[in-house]
């Protein structure tokens, strides 16, 4: 009936898990007490679960990120601890069996539960704003996307009290990842939440392509987008030809673990080296996904906070686009070891070192964006200042790994681990903040809290470096990654100080939660009337904050880059029109949450073999999408007289506004450097 | 152009003692393949460093420059386009990437881990099984083998033969240089040579499972009379490693303490290569599988399947 769950399947032997379990459980229950108690489930309901808004679905993909970042960052500290203890081989607290999951899950929700959210949520809270939309092309395929990845993060949860996680590393390389090496359902819980996120992702991809493409503002040049825009564009390309590898990928071992066939293990000829290549075709790109994006995030935040338009525009472009290009024929540097011929490791190890152009290049436009500038420490700049140092540090490393006879004695050392920290951690996750604390006001009316952000930056800055620059060494000294326990004594003082530096970060990470409550707290006081706080360059800033429901009431005619820019420079960035329309606006629909829930059961289902309930997730599934296409009330008009009204109340508000403020410095009049 | 890299490698130097003071085994190697790769990083991070360092210099001083409260520094509000700073920070990197490259081609030529080492000496050959979770080695030409200690006569070259019986592992002997895969049904080759006697760290450097933290072992680099010793050693141990007493090896066990093998059924190696291609099996024969198209099968021990990277041998 239940196939193979069974109550054993609770790990009740296991206390850390159990007293998360518990946590988790008064947590869910305060939690629902609490919406219950303030009868909030009809709002969340009517206004963000069934939302199409594409500023709501992004706000909950920052959400569920910042959550699932705690649970990431959870497995990171047990690691740090363990590896601290467990000298001389002594076995330190955690077993083998946990310790495995452990980095595993690490590995898993930091990238495509962590990462990839929060790169979602930015994308679709920012690209339709700055490029003048009032949604995404497709804004129920919007909340499906959310709610496919939602159905991710259940599966991946679950796995710590039903069953277990898989403990094979996060690309599950088979043919560990098979049945014969992994015959429990940690592989299974893998296999189905990838799968369900990454459905979801793709069809984001597909969906801000569109977007990007079609629904720009009249007047708006493909070069005249804001550079967040284009990078956006690049890794939306990236998701759509990446991605399905790593669906087809996945659905190979599937086969392997479901079907018993061989295409990756060890019987019949099955070969593990196809599923390094092609789980590498995508894992390089993937890279790039997360990455590029937060370069467009730095780009716009360095620009607006010198004062100064980004220096080299068209080549930050072309830049983006060449790397999106090349991360397609870099994959094999991630495993020159396996013995390929000579040509064929120089080959890649020339390609990704080419990659360092590109990337270089934009490091010296942000940095000449600052020069003759008038640089404001804002907290999303100080971010933007750190990456840019350590960023320098962690391209240093990667080209050096890209060296085949160099990376022959670091592969899969903790240099490796140390180096792609430093370019995620300094790269992604800095930018993510920047980004947070930027556009903030743009989601919610009011700025963050500056101290409790710069005491987050620099625990992060200081806990970053203790944490990761004694990998570096400790990778020089011979140690090799995911190791439980060890018999060198050398090694451990490297990972005590990296185990104080994993603690400076949680203390950052503390910070930006006391920042959240004190902001909101504190939102009169933080509230931005203007809806340009910092004095940007791009669409985003000209509407209000929070932006209304339908973004734009006229939709902005471009003539150049940075049109709200010149608009401000010329007075007529806030000119009213004479006469508003109607707003055509997607209707919100539960659709979504309900495949969402139908693919949790899918998954579920699939992971423990129990059939009919798998049958029936999918024709739920099924039968919700078919439901949704033949619904025609999918749309509605907003009055011209409503609109009105909002405009007229931002516009009064915008005036007080502007005679309470000090007259804005003169226009600078415009000068070359010679 | 020499001299200008054994600057760099000062440069380079200066870096790793920086780094810390301590005794780095990757950069203390004790073998030839090692001693390249060393300077290879070095050679490398030196080159880096002349852009890097200016770029984490300027990323200091420009935000600190033109901060907004120092009004004496230029403001050029508009400022956003130069042709030259463009050419300059495109071709720097661009430069020294083309260094680099030139570097990389020939560095993975010289350290390919298939090409067998120059040497008057004759070489060793040892026949390395990964098992869960520990390292089996064969000497053919001495007809002995060993788990988790490993002994090389300095001066030779060893030719090693790697495969797997279980999952994916890495061979690797951080102080002697490169280390390359062990995967089930491939054969991986990787040529060291170990120029100092000593007793040296070595593991398995990919993750395989729940007794992979214990995955290491000694190997021993000796002088002729030392390794003759060793061999001795093993060959007076009166246990035989046949189909029997391997199959009892290759069950599952962690900490395996060490263990000689005083002769060895000839066609071992091969055969754990092969049981996993599909037609030499018993496994495979008494289900009446039928063969996979090995296509490769140059010498007695050599198999590569049909979609190996692992190159043929020229």
């Amino acid at each position: 009936m239940f196939g193979k769950l069974t109550l054993e399947a609770i790990p009740y032997h296991e206390p850390i898990v159990m007293i998360t379990l518990a946590a988790v459980i008064l947590g869910g229950l305060a939690t629902f007490a609490l919406v219950t108690r303030f009868k909030l489930w009809g709002y969340l309901w009517n206004e963000w679960f069934t939302s199409v808004d594409h500023k709501k679905i992004g706000i909950m993909y920052v959400i569920v990120a910042l959550v699932m970042l705690l649970r990431g960052f959870a497995d990171a500290i047990m690691m740090r601890l363990q590896q601290a203890m467990a000298a001389s081989d002594a076995a330190g607290y955690l077993p083998p069996h946990h310790f495995d999951q452990v980095f595993t899950a690490h590995g898993v929700i930091m990238i495509f539960f962590v990462a990839m959210p929060f790169i979602t949520g930015l994308m679709n809270l920012v690209v339709p704003l700055q490029i003048g939309a009032r949604d995404v092309a497709y804004p129920f395929l919007n909340s499906l996307s959310f709610w496919l990845f939602m159905s991710g993060v259940v599966l991946v949860m679950m796995s710590l009290f039903v069953g277990d996680f898989a403990a094979t590393g996060w690309l599950a390389y088979p043919p560990l990842s098979g049945l014969q090496y992994s015959p429990t359902v940690g592989v299974d819980y893998y296999i189905w939440a990838l799968q369900l996120s990454g459905l979801g992702t793709t069809l984001s991809g597909i969906n801000f392509i569109v977007t990007i493409m079609k629904m720009r503002s009249p007047g708006m040049k493909l070069m005249q987008m804001p550079v967040f825009t284009w990078t956006a564009l690049v890794t939306n390309i990236l998701i759509v030809a990446a991605f399905p590898v790593l669906t087809v990928t996945l659905a190979l071992l599937t086969a392997d673990r479901y079907l018993d066939m061989h295409f990756f293990t060890n019987e019949l000829g099955g070969n593990a080296m196809m599923y390094v290549n092609l789980i590498w075709i995508w894992g390089h790109p993937e890279v790039y996904i997360l990455v590029l994006p937060c370069f467009g995030a730095y780009s716009e935040i360095v620009a607006t906070f010198s004062k100064k338009p980004l220096f080299g525009y068209k080549s930050m472009v072309y830049a983006t686009s060449c790397i999106g290009v090349l991360s397609f024929v870099v994959w094999l540097h991630h495993f020159f070891t396996m013995g390929s011929g000579a040509n064929v490791n120089a080959f890649f190890g020339i390609t990704t070192m080419i990659i360092s152009v590109p990337t270089g290049a934009k490091l010296f436009n942000w940095l000449f964006t600052m020069f003759r500038g008038r640089v404001e420490y804002n907290v999303p700049m100080l971010w933007t200042v750190g990456f840019m140092v350590t960023f320098v540090i962690g391209g240093v490393t990667g080209v050096l790994l890209a060296v085949p006879g160099a990376d022959f004695v670091l592969h899969n050392s903790v240099f490796l681990i140390a180096h792609f920290h430093n370019v995620i951690i300094g790269g992604v996750v800095f930018g993510v903040f920047a980004a947070i604390n930027y556009w903030f006001p743009k989601a919610f009316g009011f700025r963050l809290n500056e101290f409790w952000g710069k005491a987050s930056f620099w625990c992060w800055l200081v806990g970053f470096y203790m944490a990761f620059m004694p990998l570096y060494v400790l990778g020089l000294k011979g140690m090799t990654r995911r190791m439980n326990h060890y018999a060198n004594p050398d090694w451990q003082p490297y990972l005590i100080v990296a185990a104080l530096g994993a603690a400076v970060i949680a203390v950052g990470i503390f910070c930006t939660l006391v920042q959240f409550y004190v902001s909101i707290r504190d939102r009169k006081k933080l509230t931005d009337p203007s809806g340009d706080p910092w004095g940007g360059r791009t669409l985003e800033w000209s509407i209000s904050s929070p932006a209304p429901f339908y973004n734009f009431a006229t939709l902005p005619q471009v003539r150049e880059l940075d049109q709200f820019w010149e608009d401000k420079q010329n007075g007529v960035a806030y000119v009213q029109p004479a006469k508003y329309e109607d707003i055509h606006m997607p209707r919100n629909t539960g659709v979504g949450v309900v495949m969402g829930a139908f693919g949790t059961v899918l998954g579920f289902a699939l992971v423990w073999h129990i059939w009919w309930m798998a049958a029936a997730g999918l024709v739920g599934m099924v039968a919700a999408f078919i439901v949704r296409a033949y619904d025609r009330d999918i749309d509605y008009w907003v009055p011209a007289a409503e609109v009105e009204k909002i405009e007229r109340s931002r516009h009064a508000q915008l005036k007080q506004f502007q005679t309470t403020q000090v007259a804005p410095v003169a226009a600078p009049s415009r000068q070359k450097v010679a | 152009m020499h001299a200008l890299f054994s600057r760099l490698r000062y440069a380079g130097v200066g870096a790793a003692v920086l780094l810390s003071g301590c005794n780095m085994e990757v950069l203390t190697p004790k073998g030839d393949i090692g001693v390249h790769e060393k300077s290879l990083i070095l050679i490398a991070l030196g080159l880096m460093a002349i852009v890097a360092i200016p770029v984490i210099a300027m990323t200091l001083w420009f935000p600190w420059r033109y901060r907004s409260g120092n009004k004496k520094a230029t403001y050029a509000p508009n400022w956003s386009h130069s042709t030259r700073i463009e050419l300059v920070v495109w071709s720097i990197p661009a430069i020294i990437i083309v260094i680099l490259a030139t570097i990389t081609w020939t560095s993975s030529h010289a350290l390919d881990p298939y090409k067998p080492l120059e040497s008057e000496a004759k070489p060793v050959t040892v026949q390395v099984v990964s098992l869960d979770w520990k390292w089996l080695f064969v000497y053919p030409e001495y007809g002995v083998a060993s788990v988790n200690e490993l002994a090389l006569p300095v001066d030779r070259p060893v030719n090693f033969q790697i495969t797997s019986d279980s999952v994916m592992n890495a061979f690797f002997i951080p102080q002697l240089g490169s280390q390359i895969y062990a995967m089930a049904g491939m054969e991986t080759k990787l040529h060291l040579i170990a120029r100092e006697p000593g007793s040296y760290e070595g593991l398995s450097s990919n993750f395989s499972g729940e007794g992979f933290s214990d995955m290491h072992f000694k190997a021993i680099a000796t002088s002729e009379d030392g390794f003759k010793d060793w061999i001795a050693k093993a060959k007076a141990t009166q246990v035989t490693l046949d189909g029997e007493s391997y199959k009892a090896l290759a069950q599952p066990s962690q900490k395996v303490p060490v263990s000689y093998y005083g002769q060895v059924t000839p066609g071992l190696f091969a055969s754990v290569v092969n049981k996993h291609m599909g037609d030499m099996s018993h496994d495979a024969a008494s289900h009446g599988e039928m063969p996979m198209d090995m296509h490769h099968h140059e010498d007695g021990d050599a198999v590569s399947s049909n979609i190996t990277p692992a190159k043929a041998e020229k």
